[in-house]
């Protein structure tokens, strides 16, 4: 029972982290209707990037969020500009551009081959920081820090991008375009600024997740593809565009890899997440969140 | 020295033609608008001026600038306010906030507060829907907020594309005496309309187009009269 407990708070913790990770895919998808195969890359790009900045100036990982969270928005932001929206421009009458998602799945191999090539293959962590291995202990449910730390960062980052989208000129714009792109241009909205922003904030949201990784995961230059398969099918359980569902996607997720083992062998949790994920598209192809929009 | 000047353009869709040599006028503070039925070009016109299509040839000036071939929020920033066919309203974002991104340009953002105060005096029932998402809205509301976005742009002209489309004949009145108030106001419009009766009356110039050719232009009361027109449009 207490095993069991113990599961599902780790299993909650580990989604929400889950859920984050996948937060940058569905809001770049609400926006850009395309899907970013580099997602999974840019996570990858993130934990480097974390890991350089707190291995070199020994901060705790947390502050070291304020850092990179900024520096992998304007990698988005130019990512976009420089490298996708010539591609938009030249697809302009094509509503969701086939090309583009060629293009990031380029992006993908350039940047996962560039690792590799500059930092080599090795595993790396970060030995000695502050959340490494730390556990919370209540009664005898064991909670690891890093985790809760996680997924704490996790929530705020979903509320904080939905009050943006909600709040601000700059979100009910980005909300505008994401609607209907034309008739946003006729309200004055530089749709490909847009895109730069929405994938900025995207990919932030993959930076931040990155930080909330390292404390207590291996860094290589792969790792964004465990994630990316993971974040395609959170976010399309979730239902693709929506925030809550991603979040509330990785968490389900989360659910099955931890309690499952339990009652299966762990490998059968895999099963039952392409399963669910299957089931999804047959009943609700929308996803669990998603609206069902005229596009 | 015209206020919109449009000079003998061509535009294509691809490989087709759909406005040949096409030149007309809009002076500050007319009622203007463009009638003539399906596949006309009338849309097209609109969306040339818009910048969501370029013309391949002629030009298009307003206030003695050229603005052929720019990008629509650019257009935006001139004060020319496109309001598309079938109205457009964002779905999913209340009327607010529909109204609100409609005075998105940095002319019209300061006013926020005082814009939308004229365009719920103008339409006193999206003040009462303000809350409410734009998609539960019946027609003639989404037409009103509609409009009503168009204003929030505090626009010098503007474009009206088919604001009668799919409304019952009560609620077209209410729209087209709306459209007479907003231009009573100082605004210049342009109106572009199948219903030819009912713009006609309201517009101080008319042009007929078919096929993509102005065909015909002259004040709304002359054209009302004209054989072709009656027989062609009104059917009498």
């Amino acid at each position: 029972m207490i095993y069991l407990i113990e599961d599902i708070i780790n299993g909650i913790l580990m989604g929400s982290i889950y859920g984050l990770t996948a937060l940058g895919l569905t809001v770049i998808f609400g926006v850009l209707k395309v899907i970013n195969f580099a997602h999974g890359s840019l996570l990858m790009v993130g934990m480097y990037v974390a890991y350089w900045i707190i291995t070199a100036t020994g901060i705790h990982p947390y502050i070291a969020l304020f850092i990179a969270a900024p520096i992998m928005f304007f990698f988005g932001y130019y990512l976009q500009d420089i490298i996708i929206k010539p591609i938009f421009k030249a697809e302009k009458n094509v509503r969701e551009p086939i090309t583009v998602i060629i293009v990031t799945t380029g992006l993908w191999y350039i940047l996962d081959n560039l690792t590799l090539l500059i930092f080599g293959p090795q595993y790396r962590s970060i030995q000695d920081n502050a959340l490494k291995g730390a556990m919370l202990e209540i009664g005898e449910i064991f909670i690891s820090v890093p985790k809760l730390c996680g997924a704490i960062t996790a929530v705020i980052t979903a509320l904080a991008i939905y009050l943006f989208f909600q709040k601000t000129k700059t979100g009910r714009a980005v909300r505008a375009t994401s609607i209907d792109r034309e008739t946003a241009s006729l309200m004055g909205i530089n749709q490909y600024k847009i895109y730069n922003i929405a994938f900025g904030i995207g990919t932030a949201a993959a930076g931040i997740a990155a930080v909330t990784l390292v404390p207590f995961y291996n860094i290589f230059p792969t790792v964004g593809v465990l994630f990316d398969i993971k974040g395609f099918i959170i976010v399309v359980l979730g239902g693709l565009g929506s925030i809550l569902g991603a979040m509330l996607g990785g968490i389900i997720i989360g659910l099955i890899e931890s309690v499952g083992p339990q009652f299966m062998s762990s490998t059968w949790t895999e099963a039952i997440v392409y399963g669910l994920f299957l089931l999804v598209l047959f009943i609700k192809p929308s996803g669990l969140f998603g609206i069902k929009q005229d596009w | 020295m015209s206020f919109l000047k449009i000079d003998k353009i061509n535009v294509y869709y691809g490989d087709i033609q759909v406005i040949f040599n096409l030149s007309l006028t809009v002076e500050k503070g007319e009622v203007v608008s463009i009638v003539g039925g399906n596949g006309a070009g009338k849309s097209t016109l609109l969306r040339t001026i818009s910048g969501l299509l370029f013309p391949t040839s002629g030009q298009i000036s307003f206030e003695n600038q050229k603005i052929n071939s720019k990008q629509p929020e650019k257009i935006v920033d001139y004060g020319i306010i496109h309001v598309p066919e079938g109205r457009k309203l964002f779905s999913l974002m209340t009327v607010k906030e529909n109204l609100i991104i409609g005075a998105y340009n940095k002319r019209a953002e300061t006013k926020i507060a005082e814009t939308i105060d004229n365009v719920y005096q103008l339409f006193p029932r999206l003040k009462e829907r303000e809350n409410q998402l734009a998609m539960t809205l019946s027609g003639g509301e989404q037409q009103m907020a509609a409009i009503g976005r168009g204003i929030m742009a505090h626009p010098k002209i503007l474009m009206l594309d088919e604001p009668s489309l799919g409304l019952a004949p009560i609620l077209m009145k209410d729209i087209f005496a709306a459209i007479r108030k907003i231009a009573d106001l100082g605004t210049t419009v342009l109106l572009v309309e199948q219903d030819v009766k009912n713009s006609l009356s309201l517009s101080d110039r008319a042009y007929v187009l078919e096929h993509g050719q102005v065909v015909m232009e002259g004040s709304g009361k002359e054209l009302l009269k004209n054989p072709h027109i009656k027989e062609a449009y009104l059917g009498m």
